[in-house]
């Protein structure tokens, strides 16, 4: 008994602390007045940031290194999301695997889905691969709802931005004005940069590619780049021997010389595939801020893809 | 009908044809008001129609793929369904404007069905045990579970078993995630959230298996598996993630607490403290508590004995992910150790038991693993099991696995088992995702 009574004063002692912990967050909180932002991604987080300013507080939860859909519902993010005024899921059912946990546990009525504080950012923007046809397992790790890698497309961006902005308008009205600069701000650099990448890619409209994972439609099909196979021989399904042989013989039928990998696969087997096509190069590209250091931000993403997208080409065709 | 009265009237002035200079400019007035009048009430029903249109294309999930980037195109349509929160649900505090529609959108009927999923655990076993054998094949479990939020302020998880015994309700249970007070409340039919193995469906452990201190302390596969509320809290401070949980049963777990009068029910009580030592790597520690009568002092349906069972438990686990290899490289180590306390006729028993484990996953597809166990048993102390297995799982994908287990066991009265255990485990359908 003397054991229990111990475990009991040391539970009360931890939940009054807890609770002037929880008081002291608090206060510090309401001095700073900042909206707490929680988003999926480092990208959404990166253009909350642009359009919040000042006004927010963002933490994104996956690092832009790691595969999205394979994030861990950590305690340490229920705290995260928790605290969150508004949260900002990329959707399509790429955070199936680990999002509804995380919201149910955070004990948030703010930011369960179907409240104020949620944003699917997919909801307008442009979504490609949607099936419109039977789909099963056999197809691999479809997404019934539309490829999610939606936000590699500066337009999409775009369309994000005027989200975040909408829904910061509507949560801190007070605030809207401040919004709305920020956004244009983004619009206006976003824009001036699209005119520099498109200059960069023009040369290179129609070059076929090889991609690892379907992450890249929306960039491809923006800068004009056709994706005509892909290392998985279904999404989310680890490379075979079968179809890798077939995929050198169609590199080598169709000269495609560029396989484009995410991170955070191994390079062993678009390796051995360039290997086996003359001339043919691997190439590492940031599918998200922060996918590699130099990327710092939404718009420095696009920045260092296309530059060495663009350098990758130019060695290869010649251009 | 408005209109047809309309079409009428113009169609019996132009009948009646010109009667005479002053009436004929009234009647081409008259004429010209009906007319736009008409063309106004076309207008408003081309609209309407419309926006009906557009309301019902929505919902039944109708996705067009939008032109590219045009500026402020916000809120033009919504391209995945949502229903309305039904009127006069919306209350303090609870979710207002749309809802996500969860699973496929590809039929309106379909709507509001819950995900669904089904999930085979094919057992097999070789070798030699004399003392608690299984059999050599068996479609060990088949777990349905239906899964969906209930409305703007609880979702609800269905899961169904069937095995050899017959068909049950594993678990069935109410979460309310926006109760007041950051409170986490589950009513329901559910695993206790005693220790970590006890919380886990068959499907995600990582053997074939669960450990002999489960099986010896813990009432087995079954585990602290009751009707009852649970409420769980977040203990705020600014060092670590402390999560508090109550709970209290009808107190019926077959094997380990035994009910025979209402006021018989059993607790459950866990704290839990979870620290990202890096960014790769975690540690998660809990303490569990629960406390229940048991069947021991049963006679004819009387509890003549009035016996309790108190259990402790301590459980670590350690985890390392490598956020950038993630899916080919991880480890997870984890164990946890209980002590018992059951009165029974003859005296009070005092058991202790323990499990360590570690399961590395050294490839895309491939995982190797290893448990000791040792563990006294319940009701005679005296007697106490030990045994180690070595594991490896091969997954075909994310919805199958093949796993091999090979298990030796030295049981308390002498018999040692040496088996080789396998399993195929695959899932069909839309199985929400485990919590951490």
């Amino acid at each position: 008994m003397n054991f229990i009574n111990s475990v009991s004063m040391n539970v009360r002692t931890l939940v009054v602390a807890g609770i002037l912990a929880a008081s002291l967050a608090g206060t510090v909180a309401n001095a700073q007045s900042k909206l707490n932002v929680v988003t999926s991604t480092e990208d959404l987080g990166s253009i909350a940031r642009e359009v919040g300013g000042d006004k927010v507080n963002v933490t994104a939860l996956a690092r832009g290194f790691q595969d999205p859909h394979f994030v861990e519902p950590k305690p340490s993010f229920i705290l995260a999301v928790n605290r969150a005024a508004l949260y900002i899921a990329v959707g399509r059912e790429l955070e199936i695997g680990w999002l509804p946990p995380l919201l149910t546990s955070s004990r948030n009525a703010k930011i369960q889905p179907g409240a104020p504080g949620y944003l699917d950012a997919s909801q307008n923007v442009r979504i490609l691969e949607i099936p419109t046809g039977q789909i099963t397992r056999a197809m691999g790790d479809v997404h019934p709802l539309g490829n999610p890698h939606y936000w590699l497309e500066p337009g999409n961006g775009r369309l994000i931005a005027q989200a975040i902005r909408n829904k910061l308008s509507e949560l801190a009205p007070a605030d809207k004005a401040y919004f709305a600069q920020r956004y244009d701000d983004f619009d206006r650099r976003l824009a001036a940069a699209e005119k520099r990448w498109d200059a960069t890619m023009a040369p290179y409209k129609g070059t076929k590619v090889v991609t690892y994972h379907r992450s890249w439609p929306n960039f491809m099909a923006r800068f004009g780049l056709e994706v005509v196979g892909y290392v998985e021989p279904k999404p989310g399904i680890p490379p075979s021997p079968s179809h890798t042989i077939d995929l050198v013989e169609e590199m080598k039928r169709s000269s495609i010389k560029l396989i484009v990998v995410e991170p955070y696969f191994s390079l062993k087997t678009p390796q051995a595939i360039a290997n086996q096509v003359p001339g043919a190069k691997v190439l590492v590209l940031a599918p998200s801020v922060g996918g590699v250091k130099e990327v710092t931000d939404y718009i420095q993403l696009f920045e260092y893809d296309v530059n060495l997208l663009a350098g990758a080409l130019k060695q290869i065709t010649g251009k | 009908m408005r209109v047809r009265r309309s079409c009428v009237a113009i169609f019996a002035a132009a009948l009646l044809g010109p009667v005479g200079p002053a009436s004929a400019q009234t009647d081409v007035q008259a004429l010209q008001q009906e007319i736009e009048q008409l063309r106004k009430e076309f207008e408003a029903i081309q609209r309407q129609y419309g926006e009906r249109l557009s309301a019902l294309e929505a919902k039944l999930g109708v996705q067009g793929v939008p032109a590219p980037a045009a500026p402020d195109a916000v809120q033009q349509q919504p391209q995945q369904p949502t229903v309305e929160v039904p009127p006069g649900a919306a209350g303090a505090g609870g979710p207002t404007g749309s809802l996500p529609i969860y699973g496929t959108a590809s039929a309106a009927s379909k709507i509001f069905n819950p995900d669904i999923a089904v999930i085979g655990d094919f057992l097999g076993a070789a070798g030699r045990n004399t003392v608690n054998p299984s059999p050599a094949l068996e479609m060990h479990e088949s777990e349905a579970s239906f899964q969906a939020i209930v409305d703007p302020y609880a979702r609800a998880d269905f899961f169904l078993a069937f095995g050899a015994e017959g068909a049950e309700v594993e678990e069935g249970f109410l979460t309310f995630p926006t109760v007041p007070g950051g409170l986490l409340v589950k009513v329901g039919k559910m695993r206790a959230a005693f220790g970590k193995v006890n919380t886990l469906h068959n499907h995600i452990l990582p053997w074939t298996d669960r450990p002999i201190v489960t099986n010896n302390l813990v009432a087995g596969e079954e585990g602290i598996s009751d009707a009852g509320i649970s409420v769980a809290r977040l203990v705020s401070n600014p060092w670590v993630f402390l999560e508090a949980t109550g709970e209290v049963y009808r107190g019926e777990s077959e094997g380990l607490f035994a009910s025979s009068k209402r006021g018989d029910l059993s607790y459950v009580g866990h704290l839990r403290g979870y620290h990202d030592l890096t960014d790769n790597t975690n540690v998660d520690l809990g303490a569990s508590y629960a406390r229940g009568h048991n069947a021991t002092g049963v006679v004819d349906e009387v509890d003549e004995g009035r016996f309790v069972t108190d259990l402790w438990g301590v459980d670590a686990t350690v985890r390392w992910r490598p956020l950038q290899r993630a899916i080919y490289n991880s480890f997870l180590g984890r164990a946890e150790m209980l002590w018992s306390r059951r009165e029974q006729p003859g005296g009070r028993q005092h058991a202790f038991g323990y499990y360590v484990s570690g399961d590395y996953k050294f490839a895309r597809r491939w995982f190797a693993g290893a448990r000791y166990d040792r563990s006294e048993r319940a009701e005679d102390a005296a007697l106490r099991d030990s045994g180690h297995s070595v594991l490896l799982t091969y997954w075909p994908s994310e919805f199958s696995q093949i796993r091999g287990q090979y298990r030796r066991i030295k049981y308390g009265e002498g018999p040692t088992a040496n088996e080789l255990l396998f399993q195929f485990l695959f899932s069909i359908g839309a199985h929400g995702a485990h919590p951490f």
